[in-house]
């Protein structure tokens, strides 16, 4: 238990939801990706994921329940690391010595948080009212026109887009960062920093990509 | 050089402060900081204000007792200095610069720019030794060869000055860096590592109970350490701790 | 048995304390006339209803024993209160002069004697509290080693963490007779050099047991995890310092002494932890104080709040370093003062050799006016550096006006002077050597910086010659120049990497392309408190050791040897020898810091700094200290003279009186007040300088870093007079510094035969 309530247990703890968070980001991205060149194969991979009991009730609660304890655990930081410094410097130039992504990961944490809010209105709600409250027939080919319908509003496509900039921003430090608090920092960090700068910008590309692509279409 | 000082005013630990402004002049470039706050504080002096309080002993960068934050940074603008070694030639004619303390709520300010940094003594006592008796009575100093790169990193780390430059400057008022050098040093030490488990788990806990904040990983503590301290330093820490928490 | 009574007084335990009351007299407080008493509690109780035979006979052997100590209280108290009205601060004057040196041959000296002096036993220990002055090597390591052994120790640092303390700064290393390099080095040669560099002016004794535990030091920091350092085999490395033919200094790259420091710095802390060191950080020690001619605690200022406060224990150690400070700039800290050393001295302590000073050859030379203290470059460096000023003195001239850089001027035009005049020891000659030989260069006009006064230090050749040694390892072309000098340059970056870089960040130059520019400055000082072989001063129950001592380095210290002695004093002598005196006081009980003695000491301390605020002065601290620093460095510096010490010594005590009515310190006793606290740091510099150039002009002799001008060889080098001056110059006070009374301690040679010492 002194793990959690240490200032260090908690840091482990960010990093592993983190890193969770990532994995689940990419495989969210490779279906998503399907989008483009194949409807059926899309389709036929939504359905599953939206259908095999594994995922909805295992998988789906334990990916809710990371993202709850990731922002829930952040917030909860965020506001002791405000408590260690009651009387504010009145000149303080953060960005001399550390990048503007890791002095304001709360902010951009922040967006995508309402970003998250948006989609679980935009997909999950629909999706869970369509399956569990209203019990409507299985349609194994819906997933891919509902999809494009989102994206057919200009405005809801700038704001996924924007979303998915702080996105990048807040992975741009916590990707790599959360190897460095788990206690990876040696030879192979260079290439690890590598590998998760590419990550952070390429995914978050990819994301809007798509969403332009729809929307374009 | 002439230069308009803002410069933290605080008559004691209870009193509210304010920054007040000074104007000085015919400040040498050859000139370290600390030796224009001395002239700054002959020139207060003669008009009857109360000189500025500031920690300070050495002088050449080694003891850790010189601790302004200059500009917005620990230390000021110059890297891998003390304030006593940050010298005016880094500044310009004509230039505003601002003086405060370190901040942080386990620094308490006393007067001033001087701050009360024993927090950082009570870390050290937490842990920050092997328990060996002075007496003596060790074995020879060769007889366990250790590794040069082992030796090498565990004095990297164990050149910290204690300064608490870290804290000042992270954003978060974490003490990480400078714990973690010290676990460093020790955990890449066979002397040291014998005790490892309970100096991390001991150490860490103090830590947080001065109120020191969680570290983020901004990496600032790196770059405004006078000594250069790595952030290495502080995932051995984290990898120690979580270890020795596993190990109970 | 009339004025203790014994009172006893029921415990919730079953047990009674046992109390001596002594009556003062009376005093009338608020118009009402009240009893003044000293309680003392004694460390044993009484079973309160005894009802088994052993309870009853215990007892009994208590209260004999309670009433044993209440007589001689009683006597102790009595000549003390008229001690009280005499206002002379000799006490003293029955202390004879004994260097209390064991007797046999001097191999076997420490070894016996550590055989035969008392113990105090681990239960009585806990009875005992010491107080530590000090928190440097030797007062670090001192308070971690006692509290081990089971005191209770009670550690003052005026910094704000016992880790600030000067000894931090130490750059170079610390010697050990270890032989792990297999060169000839051993207890003996260590000691023999010891001795050598200090001219023939230190206690033989003393030196060699400093040689014997020498080793020890090294075992022990290794244990503690200083990580020195080391070679590919995972072994100790060692490096070669000034005055010796080997190589017997461990070292962690230019920051030893930080290394050591944070080793008994942590040694500390586990105590610490433990409950066994209480410390106090942020407090001066304003004056130590003396119950029945003993040192029997300290009136300390905490320097936050400005509170005075009492502290009583049996035994004061002072730990407070060195007094270089009384010439302003010096390689010190800031704070680095003599004040702890100068009080006990004005209670009874007999100060020793204060002409004794070290200056460091190899320094930053100063910049200007502004300089608040100076910089010192390792000595390591002249392992590797080459020390020289120009042939002809027109390229110095051109030199000094801008004209002309170091590295055009071509090698046959460059006067490596110490090569030349010493070539047996050539760059490595001692600190004193080395100092008066670019002083000489200096004055003789080939000085290279803009006031004159700096000479060369110079890694070219060796930049090349390790670069080609690389080259050579790693199969690389030798002849490459710029491949060389890259390599050259990383081995020296390895070697003395942070020396360079501070003094880039100083100097603002490329000491890796240009040659770097020193001169000598004021670094330590030999002389200091007198102390017999147990380190006792001339108090019973007063400490000193580590560089507020005087003992073990003579007229010179030799490179490395400061940091060994501090260890050596705090870890393994000071801690048996202290024994020795505790055991006579394991019945004393807590000292009463409501005494008298107490009371007069604390008032003093109170005028003084009442004085000192109320003072209307215009003057600064800082300026009469400057003022000082140049009376000092003039004249009393490198080469001293008949003349100009007698100027000196009125000099400075006119600038003293002037101080006394012109200084101006500006705020409250009773806050955060730095400029009251240098007030009486100055102030004891004040009265020290005067005596230093006492002892100096009565040492007309030239020994180690004491030159006087009158007494030097036809080729310049320093001249001893072994007839006149073979002692140790161990002063007393006696009301003002030039009312100081000479005492001699004659200095015997068993071991060592006197020589001339040559470095040709």
């Amino acid at each position: 238990m002194t793990l959690i309530s240490s200032s260090i247990g908690r840091k482990v703890a960010m990093a592993l939801s983190g890193i969770f968070l990532v994995v689940f980001l990419t495989q969210h991205f490779s279906i998503n990706l399907l989008s483009i060149f194949s409807k059926s194969l899309f389709n036929q991979v939504s359905h599953f994921m939206g259908n095999n009991p594994i995922v909805q009730f295992i998988l789906q609660p334990i990916l809710i329940l990371g993202v709850l304890f990731h922002f829930t655990m952040g917030f909860i930081l965020e506001l002791q690391n405000s408590k260690s410094r009651s009387s504010k410097y009145s000149s303080y130039k953060g960005r001399a010595n550390a990048t503007w992504m890791s002095r304001n990961m709360i902010l951009s944490g922040i967006v995508i948080l309402s970003f998250l809010a948006l989609h679980f209105y935009d997909f999950w709600v629909p999706e869970m009212n369509y399956k569990y409250v209203e019990v409507l027939p299985l349609d194994a080919n819906r997933y891919y026109e509902e999809l494009v319908h989102k994206f057919e509003n200009p405005i809801r496509v700038g704001i996924y887009v924007l979303s998915f900039i702080f996105l990048s921003l807040h992975l741009l430090h916590g990707f790599a960062s959360s190897f460095q608090s788990v206690g990876v920092n040696n030879k192979y960090s260079k290439t690890i920093k590598k590998i998760a700068t590419g990550f952070s910008i390429i995914v978050p590309i990819g994301f809007v990509f798509i969403a332009l692509f729809h929307h374009l279409k | 050089m002439n230069l308009t000082l803002k410069v933290w005013r605080q008559a004691n630990k209870s009193a509210k402060g304010k920054i007040e402004t000074y104007q000085i002049k015919e400040i040498s470039p050859d000139m370290s900081f600390l030796e224009m706050m001395d002239v700054l504080n002959e020139q207060l002096m003669l008009e009857q204000i109360d000189p500025i309080a500031f920690d300070h002993d050495c002088r050449e960068g080694i003891c850790g007792m010189c601790s302004m934050f200059i500009n917005g940074e620990a230390h000021g603008p110059d890297r891998l200095v003390t304030t006593c070694q940050l010298h005016m030639r880094k500044f310009k004619d004509g230039d505003t610069i601002t003086i405060e303390p370190f901040r942080a709520k386990a620094f308490p300010v006393i007067k001033d720019l001087t701050v009360d940094r024993s927090s950082f003594d009570r870390v050290q006592q937490a842990g920050g030794f092997v328990s060996v008796n002075t007496s003596g009575n060790t074995q020879d100093a060769n007889a366990i060869p250790i590794d040069k790169h082992d030796a090498d990193k565990a004095f990297d780390a164990a050149t910290c000055i204690g300064c608490g430059a870290c804290v000042a400057t992270c954003k978060n008022a974490s003490a990480m860096l400078f714990v973690s050098a010290k676990v460093s040093q020790y955990a890449l030490l066979p002397q040291g590592k014998v005790e490892a488990t309970d100096r991390v788990l001991n150490m860490v806990k103090q830590m947080d109970e001065e109120g020191f904040g969680n570290c983020t990983n901004t990496g600032a503590c790196e770059v405004e350490c006078p000594k250069g301290i790595s952030l290495e330093n502080i995932a051995r820490m984290n990898r120690e701790y979580l270890f020795a928490s596993l190990k109970g | 048995m009339k004025k203790v009574k014994i009172r006893y007084r029921e415990n919730s335990n079953g047990t009674s304390s046992i109390r001596l009351n002594y009556f003062h007299g009376y005093e009338i407080v608020k118009g009402k006339k009240k009893a003044k008493r000293s309680i003392k509690t004694l460390p044993f109780h009484l079973v309160t209803n005894p009802v088994t035979k052993e309870d009853i006979k215990q007892n009994e052997s208590y209260k004999k024993e309670a009433h044993k100590i209440a007589e001689s209280w009683e006597k102790s108290l009595l000549p003390s209160e008229s001690f009280l009205k005499d206002n002379s601060f000799t006490k003293n004057t029955m202390f004879k002069l004994d260097s209390k040196i064991p007797e046999g041959p001097v191999t076997q000296k420490w070894t016996n004697h550590k055989g035969k002096i008392n113990l105090v036993s681990p239960a009585n220990k806990r009875l005992i509290d010491i107080i530590v002055v000090g928190t440097g090597l030797a007062g670090a390591s001192a308070s971690a080693t006692l509290a081990e052994l089971g005191y209770n120790v009670k550690t003052f640092c005026f910094q704000d963490s016992p880790r600030r303390a000067h000894s931090i700064a130490a750059q170079g290393g610390i010697n050990a007779a270890k032989n792990y390099q297999g060169d000839g080095d051993s207890t003996y040669r260590l000691f023999y050099d010891t001795i050598k560099g200090g001219d023939y002016r230190s206690r033989e004794a003393n030196v060699h047991r400093l040689a014997e535990v020498s080793t020890n030091i090294i075992d022990q920091c290794v244990a503690q995890g200083v990580p020195f350092a080391r070679d590919y085999g995972g072994l100790l490395d060692n490096r070669s310092f000034g005055g010796v033919l080997v190589s017997r200094t461990f070292y962690a790259k230019g920051q030893t002494g930080q290394q050591l420091l944070l080793g008994a710095y942590s040694a500390m802390n586990r105590q610490i932890g433990r409950g066994k060191i209480k410390m106090y950080n942020r407090h001066e020690m304003m004056d130590i104080v003396l119950v029945d001619g003993k040192a029997r605690g300290i009136i300390a200022r905490n320097l936050v709040d400005g509170k005075i406060e009492r502290h009583g224990a049996h035994a004061v150690v002072i730990a407070s370093g060195g007094y270089g400070n009384v010439f302003f700039l010096s390689t010190n800290a800031m704070g680095s003062n003599v004040s702890a050393g100068w009080k006990i001295h004005k209670k009874g302590a007999y100060f020793a050799n204060p002409c004794f000073t070290q200056i460091h050859p190899t320094c930053i030379p100063v910049s200007g006016d502004h300089q608040s203290k100076l910089t010192l470059m390792s000595e390591s460096l002249r392992n590797d550096g080459r020390i020289w000023v120009p042939k002809n003195i027109e390229d110095s001239k051109a030199i000094r006006e801008g004209r002309l850089k170091p590295t055009e001027i071509l090698e046959e035009n460059r006067d490596y002077y110490l090569e030349r005049r010493y070539p047996a020891f050539g760059n490595l000659v001692p600190r004193d050597v080395a100092s008066r030989a670019a002083k000489e260069r200096c004055d003789a006009g080939f000085g290279v910086n803009k006031t004159g006064e700096a000479v060369y230090l110079d890694f070219a050749s060796s930049i090349i010659r390790y670069g080609k040694e690389q080259a050579h390892v790693k199969g690389l072309d030798e002849n490459d120049s710029v491949l060389v000098k890259k390599l050259g340059q990383d081995v020296v970056r390895a070697k003395y990497g942070n020396l360079f870089q501070m003094y880039e960040k100083i100097v603002d130059q490329n000491p890796y392309e240009t040659p770097m520019m020193i001169y000598p400055a004021v670094h330590y000082t030999m002389g200091g408190v007198w102390v017999d072989y147990n380190l006792m001063t001339s108090i019973p129950g007063c400490y000193a050791i580590g560089e507020a001592n005087f003992s073990d380095h003579g007229a010179n210290r030799l490179g490395a040897s400061a940091l060994m002695q501090g260890l050596a004093d705090g870890y393994f002598v000071l801690p048996y020898t202290i024994g020795d005196y505790l055991s006579d006081d394991i019945r004393t009980g807590p000292i009463d810091t409501e005494l008298p003695e107490f009371e007069k000491a604390e008032s003093t301390v109170k005028a003084q700094l009442e004085a000192f605020i109320s003072n209307n002065g215009t003057q600064s601290v800082d300026y009469y200290h400057r003022k000082l620093g140049k009376i000092m460095w003039d004249k009393c510096g490198m080469s001293r003279n008949e003349k100009g010490l007698k100027d000196a010594i009125i000099e400075i005590k006119e600038l003293r009186e002037d101080f006394y009515k012109n200084v101006n310190v500006p705020g409250r006793t009773d806050e955060f007040n730095e400029q009251l606290a240098k007030a009486g740091r100055v102030a004891d510099f004040l009265e020290l300088g005067e005596l230093f150039a006492k002892d100096a002009l009565e040492r007309s002799e030239s020994c180690g870093g004491h030159f006087r001008e009158e007494s030097q060889t036809p080729e310049g080098e320093a001249l001893r007079d072994d007839e006149n001056f073979t002692f140790v110059s161990a002063w007393e006070f006696k009301g003002a510094p030039s009312k100081a009374k000479l005492h001699k301690e004659e200095l015997k040679y068993e071991e060592i035969e006197v020589k001339t010492r040559s470095y040709k």
